[in-house]
């Protein structure tokens, strides 16, 4: 109970993944998607760092963590752009609204 | 200080998990972009307990400075629309959830009944890496994916400028 483990990271790791997951697939909000997509991101850093930590000694979980936050990084500013040009373009920020290339 | 460190813990744990399900929950986006601030501390916060001071240290400032900050910008930048944007169908909420719990069913007892829950011995002592290993690692060991995170981040600055530029018509 009182000594955390390896365990006790994983059980967070995997509800905060669970919970980007429902985020992504919930929101209509384009942004909202977003905010999904780094809980997950987050998730997984956790989950290298805390295996760095616990079973494999040295530096590769928290430097695989610090590609993933850079990984993430970029691709918010990505998406961010991409969203700036769906707004310019549907004047709204609903997903469902993206609907020009449906056949 | 087991004791102290066990605290610690829960007390970010619960942090993260309680600011990932108030976004789940919130209507308002801006809501949720304030809350993703709770689950990126708290995030920066289990780091530290697992002695990662440097990659702590990181996510405080790229992700809670830089790319909260970011995703602010981008939900003043689209509008605010008239109340809250409505839900998804509640079908879609359903199976959403249906995905959701699964998932993390089946990603639990995975995880749990893993091989690496009884490899043997007792956890290594946590060593605080100094910035100088961590310096001179990513520049030796790890040079080939540095490079390609520094190609990558040149391909976004790129494309990101392409994107926001005005279209010409």
């Amino acid at each position: 109970m009182f000594d955390i483990g390896l365990t006790h990271y994983l059980v967070v790791s995997i509800v905060v993944f669970c919970l980007g997951v429902a985020v992504m697939a919930t929101k209509r909000n384009a942004i909202g998607i977003l905010l999904g997509a780094e809980l997950v991101l987050n998730a997984a850093a956790l989950n290298f760092v805390a295996f760095g930590r616990y079973r494999v000694p040295g530096l590769d979980g928290q430097l695989a963590a610090v590609f993933v936050i850079v990984l993430a990084a970029a691709e918010t500013a990505l998406a961010l752009a991409i969203f700036l040009n769906f707004y310019a373009n549907h004047a709204t920020i609903d997903v469902d609204q993206g609907a020009s290339l449906k056949g | 200080m087991i004791l102290l460190e066990a605290l610690m813990f829960y007390v970010f744990a619960a942090t993260m998990i309680g600011s990932s399900l108030a976004i789940l929950l919130s209507r308002d986006i801006v809501r949720s972009a304030v809350w993703l601030l709770g689950t990126l501390g708290a995030a920066a916060g289990l780091y530290f307990l697992l002695a990662a001071n440097f990659l702590a240290a990181v996510q405080l400032i790229v992700y809670a400075g830089g790319v909260l900050v970011l995703i602010v910008f981008g939900v003043m930048l689209t509008g605010r629309q008239a109340g809250a944007m409505p839900l998804a169908r509640g079908s879609e909420i359903a199976i959403a959830a249906v995905v959701a719990l699964i998932l993390c069913a089946g990603l639990l007892v995975v995880a749990l009944r893993g091989p690496w829950i009884e490899l043997p011995g007792p956890a290594p002592a946590p060593v605080a890496a100094e910035m100088r290993t961590i310096g001179s690692e990513l520049l030796t060991s790890y040079l080939v994916p540095f490079e390609v995170a520094s190609v990558l981040l040149l391909a976004v600055m790129i494309g990101a400028a392409y994107l926001a530029r005005p279209e010409k018509r």
